[in-house]
Formats: C-alpha cells, structure tokens, sequence
C-alpha cells in the first residue's frame, strides 16, 4: 500500500496541473499584454508582420555578429517602450531558444576545425559558429514573441491572409489556437477532478496508467470536439473557403513604421553582408 | 411544410439514434421536441439541419430533399444555410473564431454578404443580446452564459426562418434562463418557425404550440402542450418527470416533479 501525503507536493498530478496552468498563464499575458497601450501595441498589425519578417531576413543574412546584436538591441528597445517585460521575454522566448541552439551550438564550439581558444578544446572558428547560431536563434524568438505580445491573434491571422498566407493555413492556426486553449482548460479540469477524489500520492504504476488513460480520454474529447466544431462550422454556411472582415487602416504613424522598418532592414542587410 | 420526415433512421457505432420517424413540422409553428437524455433529440436537430444523413427514410425542407448530394449543389446549400439556423447545447463548439465581433459575423461572411451590411447587421445583433461590451473579447474567456448569448447571437444575426435550439436553457443561471425564454419567446414576432429539443417542461406552453415526445428514437406522442403536460404517465414512462418525496407537516409526502424554471 502506498503512503499517505495528503500535502504531498511534486507529484503527477501536481506537476501535471501546474504545467497545464502556466500554459494557460502564458496566453492570458500574451492577450493582456497585446492591450496595453505600447509603442507597437499602437501600430497596424500588417506593418508589424512585415518589419517581423524584414528583420529576420536580416537577422538570418547577417555575416557579422555586431549586426545580429544591433538588431537584439532594437528587439529590446521596442520590448520595453510596447511594455512588455523583459522577465518575459527572458521566460518565454530566450529559454527556450538558448536550449535549443545551445544542443547544437556547444558540440560545434569543440568540433569546428580551427585555432584553440588559449591552448583549451575549443576553437575561435567554433565559437564564432556557435555566437552566431545561438544569436540569430534568440534574436529570431525574441522578434517573433514581440509580434505575438504587441498584437491580438485575430489581427496576426488576418494580417497573414493579405500577405497571401492560403486561407486554410490561417484556418487551421486559428481553431489549433482557439483548440489548444480549449483542451488545456479540458486537461486542466480532468487533472483537478482526479486530484480531488485522491487520498494518496500514487505509485509509478499507478502514474503510468493514469498518464496513458488521460491521454486517451483527451484524444477522445478532441476528436468529439473537433466533429462538432466542423458541424457547427458547416451550420453557419461554411464549405471549405473561409471569408475574413479585414478592416485595418494605415495612419500616418504606421506609414512612418513601415518606412523605419524597411530601411532599418536595408541598411542591417548591406552592413551584414 | 417545412420538414417532412418519412421512415428516417440514423446509426451510429452500432446504436439506433432515430429509428423509422415520420413527422411533419408546418411553417410558423413553434416545436418542442421533448425527451430525456439519449432520447434522439438532439440527433433528430442535427438531421434537420442537414449535418448529418439518416441511412434510410428521407426527410424534406420545404419540398426539397435534405440530402448529402443535394447540399454540394452551391445554389441549395446556401439558401438552406441562410433558412435554418441551429444553436448548439455546448456553445464551446460554436466559438470558434478569435473575438466575438468575428464569430458572430462568420456566418455572413460565409453567406457572402457585403463587408458594410455584415458590420451594422453584427453591431445590431450585439446589441439587441446586450453584448455589445463583449465584441472585442476573446470568446473562451467568457462566463457560460455569456458564451450562449453569442453563440445565440451568431445564428440570429443570420435572421434565419426557421431556428433549431438544442437545449438552449441548460447549464444557464436562473436570471438567463428567463431572459433566453423570452428571447425565445418574442424571436421574429411569432412569424419565424422555433424547434427547440428539451426536457426541461417548465415553460413549454410559453416556448411551443406543438410537441413531440421521443424515446429511444421513436416517436411516442404527439399533441399541444397542455394534453402532453396533463399525461402523467406518458412523462413517466419516457422520464421526463419523477417521484419527489420531501417532508410535509411531518409526514413523508409525494408528488410527481419535473425541471424548469417556473414555478407551478
């Protein structure tokens, strides 16, 4: 028998419930922070997309780490003048970027072929590799997350579909999103009713088989939702090509944005080259 | 009429969910389809609005057959879609879109109609629910009964003839459920055909002129409210109403009970 923690913290379902929260914490500071009243919170959101995008250009054709650099330090700039925190961006963008790159950069620090770094394993030539590849991932993640905090989703996708993204791409994005949420909040109230009917801290086994049976019941709930949903859909009139309201407009502010952007972009390309 | 059904069966994974129903609903009419829970309410609404297609039987909307064939024609589908309305027991399913303003003018917009009628037609609509301080909210952040005024609102906007409600009281708090009833209620003035599936029998003079009871996806009776709320043992055998017991001057007291909002 196993034993009684009626406290017991760190376990399953506690581990299980708390990531099933911050999962939902962090949408709700993506939407709240898309409210304020920010320097790009204020702009269109088509001219957002494009001086993304233009930036990451510049970012991925860079040859010089300085570049890379200038445009981290605007990213910041424009972070902290939208209100948006640097704690987040450091959470919920440089983390998991660092992670990511880091796998592949640090292996490449020792294994590039070049001039030991004062007489130790590592290589100038594998350093310069490995700086370059982790400062276009986080200067990349950081670009990207500031267009998803400064802007509503609704705006993001709509704005795609006039740069041509196909319709049933933005489709899908928009109910996965929607979906997503849904189903953290399906987990989140499955993981709490469980927690409630437990008296003590569950076995491996007993993890294990909880673990495999969630999944199941979520997968089922999905493809049940996903079934109405289309229904739902298909009441309202829907035949596989979905119409959008695009009702943006450009003031003079996002005239001078767009411009900003695009020779900021120009000149990062041609000093990078 | 406006529906006819003749000999309709549905399965699904091996349970009949209607089974032989023949029925005809007129133009005008407000329908209560009643019954407890698996009774095939809610498939019988699904039927109607052509979302799903019975294995055999046919069922007609205005002379013209409902049929998987026949809603692939472009011309049929849209001006079926623009007369028949459904609002969905879970209003979970119906939100789908980002803000509320979008979801409710997804409907037209899919109908084609122009971009300025859509923008005044959804302020409209928002604003006669007394939801128009929610237009730019995310739509799963919003209480439940929140949620079924705007799925309510993304049907109604399409001001369709004919409007198909699966349950549209439950799960809601007293205060909407009474304003949900009287929407229904006074809805296109009495012009406009109302199904509504149910088992709640509190207001169903005030909500239909017309029932039909199901049970097992059969067709068990038929008649004005008043005569079916008067069948006593009809509403027991298909559990629609139950034995209460409670205490009464000290002694144990028994009386046959149903669910609504009203106090009778």
């Amino acid at each position: 028998m196993s034993d009684f923690h009626p406290n017991a913290r760190g376990g399953f379902l506690e581990n299980t419930l708390e990531g099933l929260h911050s999962a939902m914490e962090r949408a709700l500071y993506a939407e709240s922070a898309a409210q304020r009243d920010g320097v790009l919170q204020r702009l269109d959101a088509r001219v957002k997309v494009a001086g993304a995008l233009s930036m990451l250009v510049a970012v991925a054709l860079s040859m010089k780490l300085w570049v890379i650099g200038a445009i981290f330090a605007l990213a910041i700039a424009l972070a902290v003048t939208s209100l948006i925190t640097i704690g987040a961006l450091a959470g919920r963008a440089w983390l998991g970027a660092l992670i990511f790159s880091g796998v592949i950069a640090i292996p490449a620090v020792f294994l590039t072929p070049g001039a030991p770094v004062f007489g130790s394993p590592m290589t100038v030539q594998g350093l310069r590799t490995g700086s370059f590849l982790i400062m276009r991932a986080v200067t990349a993640s950081t670009l990207i997350f500031l267009l998803a905090y400064s802007t509503p989703w609704s705006h993001i996708l709509k704005a795609l579909r006039i740069f041509r993204v196909p319709v049933v791409f933005v489709v899908i994005l928009g109910m996965t999103t929607r979906y997503i949420l849904l189903l953290l909040e399906t987990a989140h109230d499955m993981f709490l009713s469980r927690k409630s009917r437990r008296v003590n801290r569950l076995t491996p086994a007993e993890t294990r088989r909880l673990a495999i049976s969630s999944s199941g019941v979520l997968l089922h709930k999905t493809l049940h939702l996903s079934g109405e949903v289309y229904q739902a859909m298909q009441s309202r009139g829907f035949r596989g090509e979905v119409y959008l309201l695009d009702d943006f407009r450009m003031r003079s502010r996002d005239w001078f944005a767009t411009g900003a952007f695009a020779t900021l972009a120009a000149a990062f390309i041609f000093l990078g080259r | 009429m406006l529906f006819e059904l003749a000999g309709l069966t549905y399965r699904y994974e091996g349970v009949t969910a209607i089974d032989g129903l023949s029925l005809a609903i007129p133009e005008g009419s407000r329908i209560a389809l009643l019954g407890a829970n698996g009774s095939g309410k809610s498939t019988l609404l699904r039927l109607l609005d052509g979302l799903i297609f019975g294995q055999s039987g046919t069922i007609t909307f205005c002379g013209d057959e409902i049929s998987e064939e026949h809603l692939l024609d472009d011309a049929f589908a849209l001006a079926f879609r623009r007369s028949v309305g459904m609002v969905f027991q879970n209003p979970d399913v119906q939100l789908f879109n980002p803000t509320v303003f979008d979801e409710v003018a997804f409907g037209p917009l899919q109908l084609r109609w122009r971009k300025t009628d859509i923008r005044d037609r959804v302020d409209d609509i928002l604003d006669r629910l007394r939801i128009g301080h929610l237009r730019n909210r995310v739509p799963q952040r919003l209480s439940g009964g929140e949620k079924k005024r705007v799925a309510l609102a993304s049907v109604l906007v399409l001001d369709p003839a004919v409007l198909l409600l699966d349950e549209p009281t439950a799960a809601l708090d007293p205060l909407s459920q009474s304003e949900m009833i009287d929407l229904m209620v006074e809805w296109g003035g009495g012009s406009k055909s109302v199904i509504t599936a149910t088992h709640e029998l509190g207001d169903l003079e005030s909500i239909a002129d017309q029932c039909f009871v199901l049970d097992g996806g059969k067709l068990v009776a038929e008649g004005r409210p008043e005569a079916i709320l008067a069948d006593t043992e009809l509403l027991r055998r298909t559990n629609l109403i139950h034995k209460h017991r409670h205490g009464h001057r000290g002694s144990l007291h028994s009386h046959s009970h149903f669910h609504g909002i009203s106090a009778r």
